[in-house]
């Protein structure tokens, strides 16, 4: 075990959001409630430093660092690029609202960060320990997140209910590694991979080990038949909280994914395909059909982050670097979409009043023609229809999935996705077709409103111009 | 002197025993904690039973890793408990089901 230089050099981004999360919870604990805005100033440059810290990284190759622990590779600085900005527009939309039902307190911001290095950790693993650590950061941050809001007894339940459901998914997670472990006698994953590729361990029990494996992530993505704790979780957590799981973490889950299978696993490829392809046609089929019975438009995101799940793992089952590099580009596009329309939600919010049935958002375009016209971007784009920036992951997807010979799989999924298209209408129909219930004015921050404009306009211009961000996540897997 | 497999067994009937526990019990919250200790414990086993019979040290040292995030799980599980039976006034499976759909 020997650090050098270079090392830490390339650990800094990760080292500075530590440093920080450390030093925001010493600073807070002393600041007086008038300054408690110099938390979230704080906070937001942590991840405004950690951006500058990784985009300085040029890695032309990728570098194993820390023993093999730790690897730095074109993948990883996109993937924490992509989790800054998001984590970013996650505190600055969660601001007034946290205000508003008097959560703005310190280890809101604490936690926040702690899970973001998590998210960083997770990505940048090469070794089945740092990728549990990393997760167990990321997990252990998001249980508390949830139950942050300690008098409601809906957050509570939920919080409960996701801690049980994840240690579960952990702990099966944990024993596919120890026993994938045991077979291959290593922790890292390119050992792990070569061990497996001199073909002498028995395929029975690696498959063994591999269920074990892939039903742990399974839990993590929030995949059929492992999707429980997602809807209560999205319904029952504060909604700046449900803005934060259902983005960024997201990300993060592809990152581990993506080092499990493709670069310890690749010579099972065989065997993780078919568990993709029944947990992929499980989750578009269910996600799209029961969001459609919903009435309390978190838990409808809920199924609809599941079906989503499903089309990303439509782009992994096909176990090649395009099939990667489109899943990589509809986990963004679809963590930038589910970060606009929940931050919808937060701008309808107001102190005493949770925006979160469909009802709701009955004739926001007398309220706000602008927010109705980006809140109708957002859901166009999750149904998947062009130009909007949705279209194009799918089509991404989709296309590589039929180059691949899952010709039925892309008619299914397209065929679900129609269903699906009719929930995400029935908002477009809510808002511009019938009369509001609610006509309290809007009270939105001007920061908010810069900000939900511009995710909405993102998602309509790169939706007009797919192909610099699709270059992007190819150059970067490949 | 014990082989490999008895080991393993051990392991995997602890696992079993941990996950019919999360399965089948339908009254306390605080079992549900206890099995999903149990399972990280079973995890261990195997660890130890592999590092030692392949004379790999390094299984060992993800079982100290294991046992920290254990214990910093239960502290955080046990919180949201009291939180939940502040609310709640119970901790009884049955009753926590007041999302559906």
């Amino acid at each position: 075990m020997n650090f050098t230089v270079t090392d830490l050099s390339l650990m800094l981004p990760e080292i500075f959001v530590l440093s920080m999360a450390c030093i925001i919870l010493i600073v807070d604990a002393y600041l007086p409630e008038r300054l408690r805005d110099l938390t979230y100033q704080l906070s937001q440059g942590t991840l405004v430093g950690a951006a500058i810290l990784t985009l300085g990284i040029q890695p032309e190759s990728s570098t194993l660092l820390m023993s093999d622990l730790f690897i730095s590779d074109a993948m990883s600085v996109v993937l924490k690029s992509f989790v800054y900005l998001i984590v970013f527009a996650v505190l600055l939309y969660s601001r007034a609202y946290l205000h508003n039902h008097k959560l703005f307190c310190g280890e809101y911001f604490v936690l926040v960060l702690m899970a973001t290095l998590g998210m960083m950790v997770m990505i940048s693993a090469h070794h089945l320990l740092t990728l549990y650590l990393g997760l167990e950061l990321l997990s252990l941050s998001l249980y508390a997140l949830v139950a942050i809001q300690r008098d409601s007894s809906q957050a509570s339940e939920a919080a409960m209910k996701y801690f049980v459901l994840g240690a579960l998914a952990s702990g099966i997670l944990l024993y596919g590694m120890s026993i994938l472990y045991g077979l291959t006698g290593t922790l890292e994953l390119s050992e792990i991979a070569k061990a497996i590729a001199t073909g002498q361990i028995e395929p029975q029990l690696l498959s063994f080990a591999l269920v074990f494996i892939i039903a742990g992530l399974a839990f993590k993505l929030g995949a059929v038949p492992f999707h429980m704790w997602l809807p209560d979780v999205y319904q029952g957590a504060p909604t700046a909280i449900t803005l934060f799981i259902g983005s960024a973490p997201k990300l993060a889950a592809f990152a581990m994914v993506m080092r499990i299978l493709s670069e310890a696993l690749p010579d099972l490829h065989h065997d993780w395909q078919n568990m993709l392809i029944i947990l992929a046609v499980l989750s578009i089929a269910l996600g799209n059909i029961v969001a459609i019975a919903q009435t309390n438009i978190k838990r409808m995101l809920a199924y609809s982050t599941i079906s989503h799940m499903g089309f990303l793992m439509l782009g992994l089952l096909v176990a090649k670097p395009d099939g990667y590099s489109a899943a990589m580009f509809y986990t963004i596009v679809y963590a930038l979409m589910s970060m606009g329309g929940f931050a919808m939600l937060l701008l309808l919010s107001r102190a005493g009043f949770d925006a979160e049935n469909l009802d709701d958002l009955k004739g926001l375009n007398t309220r706000s023609p602008w927010y109705a016209f980006i809140m109708m971007v957002i859901m166009l784009s999750m149904a998947g229809i062009p130009p909007f920036l949705g279209f194009w992951a799918k089509w991404a997807v989709l296309s590589q999935v039929v180059a691949h010979g899952f010709i039925w799989l892309a008619v299914l999924a397209v065929i679900f996705s129609v269903i699906g298209a009719f929930y995400y209408l029935r908002i477009v129909r809510l808002m511009y077709f019938e009369e509001p219930s609610d006509t309290a004015p809007l009270q939105v921050n001007t920061d908010m409103h810069l900000a939900v404009s511009v995710n909405g306009l993102a998602i309509l211009a790169l939706g007009i111009l797919p192909q610099p961000l699709l270059q992007v996540c190819i150059q970067s897997i490949s | 002197m014990l082989a490999l497999s008895d080991f393993l067994i051990v392991g995997a009937v602890l696992f079993c025993l941990s996950i019919a526990g999360i399965f089948l019990n339908r009254k306390n919250i605080i079992i549900l904690l206890m099995c999903i200790e149990l399972m990280l414990l079973a995890v261990n086993m195997n660890f130890i039973a592999f590092s030692h019979f392949s004379g790999d040290i390094a299984g060992q040292v993800f079982v100290f890793f294991i046992l920290t995030v254990a214990a910093a799980e239960a502290a955080i599980g046990l919180a949201i408990l009291v939180v939940l039976f502040r609310n709640k006034h119970t901790i009884n499976v049955e009753d926590i089901n007041s999302m559906k759909g």
